[in-house]
């Protein structure tokens, strides 16, 4: 009988696999050939010299690479994504999980609010950049409102560096610019990053506040001690689905500023996107988006690691 | 319900194999028919002509219909695809241009800037066919202007056919307030810096400027290099006999800097139509910009020429013409070169260049157009054209090579801001080799 049952499950998986198999090699297929296979081509161009309209595959080894360190335009690149990274993650997380908080304070017309915060979303990144670059046009927008206080910030147009150094030969230091890029892309994306903590506060039991509250934890401590070290999975995921947003960004800064004046507010994706089909300098452009993969994986492959690990 | 999904998925599989397998399969015919056509020397005609340009704005989008119903009333057994890309000043067109030529699927015919867009991409990658005898059986060759035959030129060979005229070294001021402010048309940049002096005394604006895309800002260097120059040396630095640390190059980078001293704060958040409206309601006083703003401020604007505002050339560069000039080739490996060459001779007939200029608000690029059909400001600018030198704008890809400029823009860009003369010289130095 031990020997029967083990054949017949030995036969239904070799039935399913089969199954499972013939429907996945298409897709892996094609997995293979457009995206692994084209990352790998990228990679090739990107030593080759092929810098202009007539191909040429010779090999130029980290030639480009070098180039785009030495240069003025992508040392600001990486400056600004940095600042922009760190700000918009840091804004979408606050902003999103006190947003959450209050909605999950069990209040009337829960779903309307629910529906507000969530409606940018909708939107693409280009009606943003569009609406925001009137917004926060120094000349229209908030400004008209704000000259009444007699405030009048340059918004995207402003060069200036807060707390800025010479480095390599950038001035490193936070560009003012990038705030306003910043202020679009988490009225965007926060709703998402809310509708993330609403659920994983939807998912914490209230037998475990109660059971603080028992114990004599004031709401703050309940939320503090309780409520976010629950909330951390969540936090860990909207970092990671934030940062390859943040580290790849392109319609919202095209649509929004350009690159701004001494390219305040350029980004690498911009820059590949100039350099490759202005410039027809394709080898450049193929490091530039090396290295945006290289970035973004800074944070995916640690994140697989854990997760794989957790499954484990 | 997972039957469902599963057979959904299935066919949704299926389909994809199927239009990958025969969207292959077709390829595969289209180049047959390329051989085919190579080996008869260009015989067959499918009927139909592809007309790749970034004309989709107002007046141009109407000058080209004006230009295909010509054409098919002349051709009626030909049909037209127009496939114009939108957007960017031409960058989208341009990025989906460079696609297709690179997968061997060009248009029939596409715009291209005269000058080196043409020559040291297409031509230099040897996509182009050469057209002398196309000009010598047309007896177009004293038609066009010589200097502008050399611009679409290569070593030797003619490898495209211009179809309008914009000029770039053009001011257009709103002629209200030099009126109020008594001044009155600078030639010399002298006079220019005296007359910027005085406007901003009284509170104007002296110089319009919108650079969010940097092409603008490099309009004003290209020229203020011009009148630095002079059009022989002008050409000669873009041929490379001169380097960019000659002293008039040092010399035209800080005018150009001084220049940037007069312009509106918010020019970063412009683009160029922003700033011409700056000029347009008085807030600005002049503005650099090629001669398509005449059409934006006479017909998107409504105001009127001579009386609204009024215009001149760039101070020191007035008998020259920094033209910019969109022309149309005949690109290798296409099924029917004698259809194409069939809309080419009308592209490049009197009829059709006095059918879609009006309209463009450009300047026909033979010399013997009908100077009664176009406006007071087209007959002049015809008059400057027959009279000037021509110099090719390196802003819009004629005078150097997309790569170069990219750079330049770059270097402009930068410079717009940190106004580093050495620095900006030696970024040109260091691109030049790319030119």
């Amino acid at each position: 009988m031990a020997n029967d049952v083990q054949i017949k499950t030995k036969r239904k998986i070799s039935k399913d696999q089969w199954t499972a198999i013939a429907f996945l090699i298409p897709s892996i297929i094609l997995i293979l050939v457009f995206v692994y296979g084209f990352i790998g081509w990228t990679g090739y161009v990107s030593l080759s010299n092929y810098n202009s309209l007539i191909p040429d595959f010779s090999f130029a080894g980290l030639k480009n690479y070098l180039y785009l360190f030495q240069d003025f335009r992508f040392q600001a690149d990486l400056r600004n994504t940095l600042f922009f990274t760190i700000l918009f993650i840091g804004a979408v997380i606050v902003i999103g999980m006190g947003l959450a908080i209050l909605i999950d304070q069990k209040l009337k017309g829960e779903s309307i609010f629910r529906n507000i915060f969530l409606f940018p979303m909708a939107l693409s990144f280009v009606v943003t950049g569009v609406v925001w670059q009137w917004l926060l046009n120094p000349s229209t927008g908030f400004n008209q409102f704000l000259s009444v206080f007699g405030i009048q910030p340059k918004w995207y147009t402003d060069t200036n560096i807060l707390a800025g150094f010479e480095w390599g030969s950038i001035e490193f230091g936070l560009p003012v610019a990038i705030i306003s890029v910043v202020i679009a892309a988490v009225w965007q994306m926060t709703g998402f990053s809310l509708a993330m903590y609403l659920a994983g506060l939807r998912g914490i039991p209230d037998e475990l506040r109660e059971a603080a509250r028992m114990d004599g934890a004031t709401e703050f401590q309940v939320y503090w001690k309780v409520v976010l070290p629950m909330l951390a999975p969540i936090t860990m995921s909207v970092i990671i689905i934030m940062a390859h947003i943040s580290l790849k960004i392109f319609d919202l800064i095209y649509a929004m500023t350009g690159s701004g004046a001494n390219f305040v507010t350029d980004v690498p994706g911009v820059y590949m996107f100039e350099t490759t089909f202005r410039g027809n300098y394709y080898a450049n452009g193929a490091a530039i988006a090396i290295i945006m993969l290289l970035l973004v994986a800074v944070f995916i492959v640690p994140y697989l690691w854990s997760s794989r690990k957790g499954d484990q | 319900m997972k039957k469902k999904l599963l057979a959904l998925f299935t066919f949704m599989l299926l389909a994809l194999l199927i239009t990958a397998c025969s969207s292959d399969s077709s390829g595969d015919a289209d180049e047959a028919t390329d051989d085919a056509s190579k080996d008869d020397s260009g015989g067959g005609s499918t009927g139909e002509v592809e007309i790749f340009s970034w004309w989709t704005g107002a007046g141009e989008e109407d000058g080209l219909l004006a230009l295909i119903d010509l054409f098919e009333e002349k051709n009626p057994d030909i049909t037209i695809d127009n496939a114009a890309v939108s957007g960017g000043a031409g960058t989208n067109a341009k990025a989906v241009l460079a696609t297709r030529m690179q997968g061997n699927d060009p248009p029939s015919t596409f715009q291209v800037h005269g000058g080196e867009e043409l020559n040291k991409s297409w031509v230099a990658a040897d996509k182009m066919e050469p057209l002398n005898d196309f000009y010598e059986e047309n007896g177009w060759m004293d038609k066009f202007p010589e200097e502008l035959i050399d611009l679409v030129s290569s070593d030797g060979n003619i490898y495209s056919i211009p179809v309008n005229i914009h000029r770039g070294n053009v001011f257009f001021y709103n002629m209200q307030v030099f009126k109020d402010n008594g001044i009155d048309v600078p030639t010399t940049m002298d006079e220019f810096f005296a007359v910027a002096d005085k406007l901003q005394d009284a509170g104007v604006v002296p110089i319009a400027l919108g650079d969010k895309e940097s092409w603008t800002a490099t309009q004003i260097f290209e020229n203020v290099l011009l009148g630095s120059l002079g059009p022989d040396d002008y050409k000669k630095l873009f041929a490379g006999e001169i380097g960019f640390d000659d002293s008039r190059v040092v010399d035209a980078a800080e005018k150009f800097g001084k220049i940037l001293d007069y312009v509106n704060e918010d020019h970063a958040s412009r683009n160029w139509q922003d700033s011409a409206q700056l000029v347009a309601n008085g807030e600005a006083a002049m503005l650099n910009m090629g001669d398509w703003a005449k059409g934006y401020f006479a017909n998107d604007l409504g105001l009127e020429t001579n009386v609204d505002f009024g215009y001149f050339a760039f101070p020191d560069t007035v008998g020259d013409f920094q033209i910019i000039t969109d022309t149309f080739g005949l690109p290798k490996g296409i099924d029917n070169p004698d259809d194409v060459k069939e809309f080419l001779k009308v592209l490049a007939s009197v009829e059709g260049q006095d059918a879609f200029n009006p309209l463009k608000g450009s300047i026909p690029a033979r010399i013997d157009a009908d100077p009664e059909k176009y406006d007071q400001y087209g007959k002049d600018t015809m008059e400057d054209f027959k009279n000037s030198r021509l110099v090719p704008s390196l802003a819009h890809g004629s005078a150097a090579s997309e790569g170069f400029l990219t750079k330049t823009n770059q270097a402009v860009n930068i410079f717009v801001t940190q106004r580093d003369v050495d620095n900006f010289i030696q970024a040109l130095v260091s691109a030049a080799p790319e030119m």
